[in-house]
């Protein structure tokens, strides 16, 4: 294999295990301040216990989300050197912002979240909890600038520059502006962010069903679930019109993608059907086995039945693997239909007051949380290999963009250490998870731990008694 | 002044932000060992816990900064340092997990399993840094068009091997004297010997280095010729060094603490200035060097990243001050430490 499909399996690795962590903590994130809000205006000790029971899982999650990160950050330089030199003049800003303007906040404000619960007072905990959710969502703001960029590149221009080898072609900005507000940033991060929020609220149904079967925690995990299924259904009908609008924001700038994604290999005279499922044949050009909805992607994209759509014959060869963009597309499109029935019917059931008498719809929502991870991996999956042959969208070539000093066995030996230490610390990703699910909430009806210790706990917080205290103790 | 300087300048103010202060949480990392009980080895790692993180970002920063206003140094030094950034990488996941990791389980083995791997990460880590500083000083084959066409082991020269020493020894110092600001007692006593040892081998390497630098580079002293006001940071290098034994032997170790942090903000000067203008030296020809000029971005992305930098840094800097406000003093152990 060469040094271009290493690199690509090497990101794709990467990114994707990467992706576990972030819209895990940015759902989890809007969540501490809901239920840390909460307890500050109602005193509830219940609310207490959640926002620091979720803050330990937020906080596990968050260090991986870093331990990975930080791994994509340094990826475009060591596998995409050319990608790198030809559009650093634009791409590079919107990253180093992301450190600027997001990463200090979120790290920073994170330590007093995590640590600070008895070193500053309620309130700047709460201003503290309030910044690392933004923190948060500043980041992704900045990195889906970027990434929308190189989907649907605006606001640049091609310039040849000086080098000791000749002038070669590099992208340079011309408007900041258009660069952040490219076509797609919009369409594309209010559908990622919708897919954390649904991430997040179906995290919290799994914990709280399981709670609710063992019977454990019962008044923390009623508590949570009726909270989250709100969540988890208005986010997963919002997602519904978002993905609509992302839709028609792809037919517009990236039509060979869209053709992709719905396996139209021809160019229809009228209107284009919909596979509702099916299994593309890139050599028949067709789509096998499939269940069409006739004139319904005319419709979603145009508003009109008839309306033609462009097929993948009108590209040419510079068109994306067909397979992997249509099953990835139609999977995500089938589990988001999925989280609509099942938060629905939920939202019925608890209206009804039988919710957590059906135990088989609990099991459901325990199990249900791997739906909206495979659904924010493979939509990424359909979004990226759908921009395909290129890395910026008809501008760089993928296969362009790598690094020229690379071999094939150096890149092959970075995957297979990325693979073990994945594999390992997604082990223990899991462990340590099941282990605070396990141990739950502490208890609010015992006060915790009443002892002398923790008088003496509370009165040396107080910086002038813990000098004091410190000294006595150095003069035994 | 022109924006390139002033990008070259800025990143230089990154990347000693980055040395002071994830270097200390590094030396911690590779003193960790020395901790005699489970109580000692918590106490160190928390004395990190809180930080240690905004304390890479400037790192990350530095990286994103680099990428943006001198996009071929980037992706030159990136791809040409491959299997050095791997093993980087390989370093930093393990040194993050295992502060996070190392607490979670009541087991021996567990817990064994993660002291030794902060340690060797965190040794890693900064033996890497060094290597990386020492070939950017005396360069590295690379062609016309910024491509590196040597091979991973001609980066561990002995030059670099020796400022990968030096920044280790910087980095035990500089940690020592920070634990013994968090510590009491027994492990206090501990790292205060650490501290000694730490400045006694910062001595040693510093003055190699030194030797080194000016019979490797003869270029070395240049920009040293042409601006002579630059001594004084020599000299200020020199006492603010000096200081850092006296003030532990004055018994004052948060003046050490300055001191050192002074140093190293020093050196990183002195690095970035014996440097300039280059960024990354070809060893192949003189023609090919990696130029402030040659390889930065264009001039209305670097005047874009200066405003962004002049709206973000203050807000930077003042989180820095709380969180630090916040976890001043001794390290307490409680329910919420790792």
């Amino acid at each position: 294999m060469d040094v271009v499909i290493l690199s690509r399996i090497q990101f794709a690795l990467t990114i994707m295990f990467h992706y576990l962590f972030p819209p895990l903590t940015i759902g989890l994130g809007l969540l501490l301040v809901f239920l840390e809000g909460r307890y500050l205006k109602t005193k509830d000790l219940q609310y207490e216990a959640a926002t620091k029971f979720w803050t330990k899982i937020f906080a596990l999650n968050f260090a991986l989300g870093v331990a990975t990160g930080i791994v994509m950050e340094f990826q475009f330089g060591t596998n995409w050197a050319a990608y790198s030199r030809y559009v650093g003049d634009v791409f590079g800003s919107a990253l180093a912002a992301e450190g600027i303007f997001a990463f200090f906040l979120e790290s920073g404000f994170l330590a007093i979240l995590v640590f600070g619960w008895d070193r500053v007072s309620a309130k700047m905990h709460f201003v503290a909890t309030i910044l690392v959710a933004l923190g948060s969502i500043f980041s992704a703001i900045w990195i889906i600038v970027a990434i929308s960029w190189q989907q649907t590149p605006a606001g640049f221009v091609l310039r040849e520059v000086a080098t000791p080898a000749g002038t070669v072609m590099r992208a340079e900005l011309a408007s900041f502006r258009e660069v952040l507000f490219n076509p797609s940033t919009v369409d594309r991060l209010v559908h990622v962010l919708l897919g954390a929020f649904v991430l997040g609220a179906f995290f919290v149904l799994s914990v709280s069903a399981y709670y609710l079967l063992r019977e454990r925690h019962v008044d923390f995990a009623r508590k949570s679930f009726t909270t989250a299924i709100w969540v988890a259904a208005v986010a997963s009908i919002a997602m519904l019109i978002s993905g609509d609008s992302q839709g028609r924001m792809v037919a517009r700038h990236q039509p060979a993608k869209l053709a992709a994604m719905e396996g139209i290999f021809h160019t229809t005279d009228s209107g284009a059907p919909i596979h509702v499922i099916g299994i593309p044949d890139s050599e028949e050009k067709t789509v096998r086995y499939s269940l069409e909805i006739p004139g319904l992607l005319s419709f979603l994209v145009h508003r009109d039945f008839n309306t033609p759509v462009p097929g993948l014959d009108q590209f040419g060869a510079d068109i994306p693997p067909v397979g992997l963009t249509f099953f990835s597309f139609h999977l995500m499109v089938g589990l988001g239909i999925y989280f609509i029935v099942v938060t629905l019917y939920a939202l019925w059931c608890l209206k009804r007051g039988t919710l957590f008498n059906r135990k088989w719809l609990l099991w459901v929502f325990v199990f249900s949380v791997i739906g909206p991870f495979i659904a924010n991996e493979i939509g990424w999956v359909a979004a990226e290999v759908g921009r395909q042959p290129w890395i910026v969208y008809n501008q760089l070539r993928t296969s362009e963009a790598v690094s020229q000093n690379l071999t094939p066995s150096q890149v092959l030996g970075s995957i297979i250490m990325f693979g073990a230490i994945y594999a390992m610390l997604f082990a223990v990703w899991i462990y340590l998870l099941n282990d605070k699910i396990q141990k739950g909430p502490e208890p609010v009806s015992i006060p915790p731990k009443g002892s002398l210790r923790d008088a003496v706990d509370v009165a040396s917080r107080y910086p002038g008694h813990t000098d004091s205290l410190t000294e006595a103790k150095d003069k035994d | 002044m022109d924006l390139n300087q002033l990008w070259f300048i800025l990143l230089g103010f990154l990347l000693a932000g980055y040395a002071i202060l994830d270097g200390f949480d590094l030396g911690v990392g590779i003193l960790h060992l020395s901790a005699r009980d489970d109580r000692e080895r918590r106490i160190m790692m928390n004395s990190i816990g809180p930080i240690w993180d905004g304390n890479e970002v400037w790192l990350v920063t530095f990286g994103g900064a680099m990428f943006a206003a001198f996009p071929n140094v980037y992706a030159t030094v990136f791809s040409g340092f491959y299997v050095a950034f791997m093993l980087l990488l390989f370093a930093l996941i393990f040194r993050a997990v295992s502060i996070e990791f190392r607490s979670k389980r009541d087991s021996a083995a567990w817990k064994r399993f993660w002291d030794f791997s902060f340690f060797g990460a965190s040794l890693l880590a900064t033996f890497l840094f060094g290597v990386a500083a020492g070939n950017a000083l005396i360069g590295i084959p690379i062609n016309a068009e910024g491509v590196f066409t040597g091979a991973f082991l001609d980066l561990l020269r002995p030059y670099p091997i020796l400022i990968g020493l030096l920044t280790v020894s910087f980095a035990v110092m500089h940690g020592a004297i920070y634990l013994y600001l968090k510590t009491e007692q027994a492990l206090q006593q501990l790292v205060h010997r650490w501290m000694w040892r730490g400045f006694g081998l910062s001595l040693i390497s510093y003055m190699l280095a030194t030797i080194f630098t000016m019979a490797v580079m003869p270029e070395a002293l240049r920009n040293f010729r042409e601006h002579s006001w630059s001594w004084l940071i020599v000299i200020a290098t020199v006492f603010a060094f000096a200081n850092v034994p006296r003030a532990i032997f004055l018994g004052r170790p948060f003046y050490a603490f300055l001191s050192s942090s002074f140093t190293i903000l020093a050196l990183v000067f002195l690095f970035s200035f014996t440097l300039y203008p280059n960024m990354v030296v070809s060893s192949t020809s003189p023609d090919y060097n990696l130029t402030v000029f040659n390889s930065a971005s264009s001039e209305k992305t670097l005047g874009i990243m200066t405003v962004i930098a002049l709206i973000g840094m203050p807000f930077v800097l003042a989180y820095t001050a709380v969180i630090y406000w916040a976890f001043r003093g001794k390290v307490r152990i409680t329910e919420h430490s790792y």
